[in-house]
C-alpha cells in the first residue's frame, strides 16, 4: 500500500538548503540551554514588566538521527512549550537550537522557511488542527503551496492521493472535509500533512492522547512504521508512559521548564535515579489488577509549583522525600552521578541521585508473569475479586 | 445536624441487603435530525455498598449516558428511555415521580463529573457551592452550611480549607477542583456514587492522589461506586467488577482479575493486548482494526463483527445475548458473562 506514496514522496526534489546527509545516530537537533519566558507585564499604556512565566528554563538534549526521543512530564512542565520553541512557532528567549549544525532559533524568512520544511509538526488536537473549511486535499496539498520549490512537479492531486494512501486512508477521500472524519483518521490527515514535504525530522506533541484506546494503537504502529519507512527523527511528547516507552530509544523527563533525567528507555524506566521520574513511574495506573498488592506507590503531596515563581535551587524539592539544604541552594546540572555505576550512571538533575524499585518495572514484570502463566494454560488468578 | 459530616452516621439506613442499585434492560435513545441513534441497547448492571463497579468503554460506548439515565439528567428530548428499569433499593426510579427522584438525586445517589472546571459555578465561591448541597437539602442557615463546607474541604484534605472557602473554582488546581467535586458529591452521605472518569483530566501524580482518596473515602462511608472509565489502568487498581460496554451493549461482565486474567470476549482481548507492554518492545503493536461504529447505523448482528478477528457467519445476523461464562466441566463462574457466541474459544484463546 505504500508503495505509491514513496514513490509520490521520491519526486520531491532534494532541498537547496542543508542539503548534506546526516548518518544514523549523529545528532540531527541540538538543543542547547534553551529558554523560553513569558513576559508578566502590568499597565495598560506603559507596559512593564514584573515577572516571567519561565516555561522552558535551560533545556539541553540532542536528538539523533533515526531515533525517537520520548519526552514525558506533567502538564505545565513545559513539554509543549519546548515543541513549539523548537518549531520556531515560538521565539526562543535564549539558548540555541541546531539542526545539522546550523543554528536555526533566530532565523527568519527564507532561511526559516527552509528549516519548516524539514521539521514538521503533528499536533495533539486532530479536532482543532485541520482547518474545517478546507478539504482534506487541500489540506494535506497546503504544504506544497507554501513550498513550492518542492513541491510535485505535475499532479499534485496524485500526490495527495498516494499520501493518503502511505497513512492508511482511502485516496477516494481527497475531497471530503475533517467532520466526516473520526478522531483516529483526521490524526491521520494530520500526519500526512506533516510527510508531505518529506521532512527529517517530526515533533509529535501527544499525537495520540485525544484518541480512543482501541485506535491509539493503530496510529502508534503507523508512525513507527513510517519512520522505518523515511527515515525519521522523532520526538515524541506525551504523558502516557507505557506508549512512550513502547516507541521511544531515548527518553527525557521533564519537570518544571527543566530536564530533570534523561537516558535510554531502559535506563529511565528500570533505572530512574531522580525522585521525580520515580514518583512518576510509581503513579502510572498498571492495567493488571494482580499488581495492586505488589505496588509500591510514591504519592507526592500537593501541586506543580507555577513557572512564574519557581522554587531555588532544585523545582522539585517542594514536593521531594529526599530534599536537604543543600537542594534549596544548588541547582543540580543534569550531568551522569559520578557515584552510580551501570545504568543508572545516566544523567540525572539530583544531588542524591539514586536507584529505587520503581512501582512500574516491579509491576510490569508481575504482568510478564500472569501473562506466562496464562500461558501455561493454567487458571489465572485467584476466583472472584474481593467485596 | 448539629455536628456535620458525622462519620458515625446514626440517622442512616440499615445497610439495604440486595443490590443498591440495579439496571435491567436498559434503552436510550436520541432523536437526531439524522435518525435515531442509539445509545444505551440493553443495559444491565448493579451495584451493592461496598463494592465498586467499573464501566468500561470508548467514547460513544453509551457508559456515561448510562449514568445521566440512572441520575435522570438526560435532556429529554431529545433523550428518551423507551424501555428498561433502572431500580434503587428496589424501587424504579423511571416510575417515580420528578419530586420523588428529586429526593434520591444527590441524596442518595451523587455523582462527579470528568471537567471540574465546567462543572463548578465559576461566579460563586466554593464555599457557597458546597453549602448550598446543605442548604437546598436540609434548610441548613447560610452560616451553618459554609462551617460544613469547611469540614468537607478538610476531609477530602484541601489545604488551607478556613482560608480557602471563599476562594473561586479558578483559584484550585486542577486536583484540589476535583476534590470539591468529591466533596461535594459526598456532601449528603449518599448511598452511591458515580464518578465519570473522574481523574482523566488530571495529571497522573495527581490522579493517584484523587483516586486513592476516592477508595478511602468509599470504604469509610460504605458506599457503592460506578466508575466510569477508558483507562484499563485506573480499572485494575480499584475495581471489584468490570462492565466492558460497546456501541451500547454490556459486551462482557467479570470480576476483575479474572478479566485481566481470562478475557471472554474479542472486544476484551483486544483492548488488553493493545496495551504496550515491556517484552513486545520494537514490535507492532497490537490493533483492533477499523474504527467504533456509528450509533446512528449500528452493524446488523453483533456490533462489533466487522472489527472481530473471531467473526462468522452468525455474527453478522444474530445480536448475541450475554452468556453466562463457565468452565469446560460446565462449573459455573460467578459473575461472569461474554455476549460473544464464541466465548469458549476466545477464554481459551492465546
Amino acid at each position: 500500500m505504500t508503495a505509491n506514496g514513496a514513490s509520490a514522496l521520491g519526486a520531491v526534489p532534494e532541498e537547496v538548503a542543508f542539503a548534506q546527509e546526516v548518518p544514523r545516530g549523529e545528532p540531527i537537533l541540538e538543543v542547547l540551554d534553551l529558554v523560553k519566558h513569558f513576559p508578566l507585564t502590568q499597565g495598560i499604556v506603559f507596559k512593564k514588566q514584573v515577572g516571567a512565566v519561565k516555561a522552558v528554563d535551560g533545556v539541553s538534549f540532542d536528538l539523533m538521527k533515526g531515533e525517537t526521543l520520548g519526552i514525558v512530564g506533567e502538564s505545565g512542565c513545559g513539554k509543549s512549550t519546548l515543541a513549539k520553541v523548537l518549531m520556531n512557532l515560538e521565539p526562543a528567549t535564549g539558548g540555541s537550537v541546531r539542526y545539522k549544525g546550523e543554528e536555526i532559533s533566530r532565523l527568519s524568512g527564507a532561511g526559516l522557511k527552509a528549516v519548516r520544511r524539514n521539521i514538521q509538526m503533528v499536533f495533539q488536537d486532530p479536532y482543532t488542527s485541520l482547518n474545517p473549511r478546507m478539504t482534506v486535499g487541500d489540506i494535506i496539498g497546503e504544504p506544497f503551496e507554501i513550498h513550492p520549490e518542492v513541491s510535485p512537479k505535475g499532479d499534485r492531486r496524485k500526490a495527495v492521493q498516494d499520501l493518503l494512501d502511505v497513512v492508511g486512508l482511502n485516496p477516494e477521500y481527497i475531497n471530503r472535509y475533517p467532520h466526516q472524519f473520526s478522531g483516529g483518521q483526521r490524526q491521520r490527515i494530520g500526519i500526512a500533512r506533516g510527510l508531505a514535504l518529506k521532512p527529517e525530522v517530526i515533533i509529535c506533541d501527544e499525537p495520540v492522547s485525544a484518541l480512543d484506546v482501541s485506535v491509539q494503537a493503530q496510529v502508534i504502529n503507523l508512525l513507527e512504521q513510517l519512520q522505518g519507512e523515511f527515515n525519521l527523527s522523532y520526538m515524541f511528547i506525551a504523558h502516557d508512559l507505557s506508549i512512550v516507552r513502547h516507541i521511544s530509544d531515548r527518553v527525557g523527563v521533564m519537570y518544571l521548564g527543566r530536564m530533570v533525567e534523561i537516558g535510554s528507555d531502559a535506563e529511565i524506566y528500570d533505572h530512574a535515579t531522580h525522585p521525580y521520574t520515580q514518583a512518576l513511574l510509581s503513579a502510572v495506573p498498571v492495567p493488571d489488577p494482580t499488581a495492586r498488592e505488589s505496588r509500591d506507590r510514591i504519592v507526592l503531596t500537593g501541586d506543580v509549583p507555577s513557572p512564574a515563581n519557581p522554587p531555588s535551587g532544585c523545582r522539585f524539592r517542594t514536593r521531594c522525600w529526599k530534599a536537604q539544604e543543600r537542594c534549596a541552594v544548588e541547582v543540580p546540572l543534569l550531568a551522569a552521578p559520578s557515584w552510580l555505576d551501570g545504568p543508572a550512571r545516566h544523567e540525572s538533575a539530583c544531588h542524591f541521585a539514586a536507584e529505587r524499585e520503581v512501582g512500574q518495572s516491579a509491576a510490569e514484570r508481575e504482568v510478564g508473569q500472569s501473562a506466562a502463566e496464562r500461558e501455561n494454560g493454567q487458571n489465572g488468578q485467584g476466583g472472584t475479586g474481593p467485596g | 445536624m448539629t455536628t456535620a459530616v458525622d462519620t458515625t452516621k446514626p440517622a442512616r439506613e440499615a445497610p439495604y441487603e440486595g443490590p443498591l442499585l440495579d439496571v435491567r434492560d436498559l434503552h436510550v435513545e436520541f432523536v437526531t435530525r439524522d435518525g435515531v441513534a442509539r445509545a444505551v441497547n440493553g443495559v444491565n448492571y448493579s451495584v451493592r455498598a461496598g463494592e465498586t463497579l467499573a464501566v468500561l468503554g470508548e467514547s460513544g460506548s453509551g457508559k456515561s449516558v448510562t449514568a445521566q439515565a440512572i441520575m435522570g439528567i438526560l435532556d429529554m428530548p431529545p433523550a428518551r428511555i423507551p424501555r428498561g428499569e433502572i431500580r434503587f433499593r428496589g424501587q424504579d426510579m423511571l416510575r417515580m415521580g420528578r419530586e420523588e427522584r428529586r429526593r434520591i438525586r444527590g441524596r442518595k445517589i451523587a455523582m462527579i463529573f470528568q471537567d471540574a472546571l465546567s462543572s463548578l459555578n465559576p461566579v460563586l465561591s466554593v464555599g457557597f457551592q458546597l453549602g448550598e448541597m446543605f442548604r437546598a437539602h436540609h434548610g441548613t442557615s447560610r452560616k451553618e452550611a459554609k462551617d460544613k463546607a469547611i469540614e468537607l474541604m478538610e476531609r477530602v484534605r484541601i489545604p488551607a480549607a478556613k482560608q480557602r472557602v471563599n476562594d473561586y473554582p479558578h483559584q484550585f488546581s486542577g486536583g484540589m477542583r476535583q476534590r470539591i467535586m468529591i466533596a461535594m458529591a459526598l456532601a449528603l452521605e449518599p448511598d452511591l456514587i458515580i464518578a465519570d472518569e473522574p481523574t482523566t483530566a488530571l495529571d497522573v501524580t495527581v490522579q493517584a492522589q484523587v483516586m486513592d482518596l476516592l477508595a478511602e473515602l468509599q470504604a469509610e462511608y460504605h458506599m457503592g461506586l460506578i466508575l466510569i472509565t477508558h483507562d484499563l489502568g485506573v480499572v485494575a487498581d480499584v475495581a471489584d467488577k468490570i462492565a466492558v460496554m460497546y456501541a451500547g451493549r454490556i459486551v462482557e461482565t467479570a470480576p476483575v482479575y479474572e478479566l485481566y486474567a481470562r478475557p471472554a470476549h474479542p472486544y476484551t482481548r483486544g483492548l488488553l493486548d493493545s496495551i504496550p507492554r515491556l517484552d513486545q518492545k520494537g514490535q507492532e503493536l497490537y490493533a483492533i482494526k477499523g474504527l467504533p461504529p456509528n450509533l446512528l447505523r449500528i452493524p446488523k448482528g453483533c456490533a462489533f463483527n466487522p472489527r472481530c478477528p473471531r467473526a462468522q457467519d452468525v455474527c453478522r445476523v444474530e445480536v448475541p445475548e450475554l452468556f453466562p461464562v463457565t468452565e469446560d466441566d460446565g462449573t459455573a463462574l460467578a459473575g461472569r458473562g461474554s455476549a460473544c457466541f464464541f466465548w469458549k474459544e476466545t477464554l481459551h484463546d492465546r
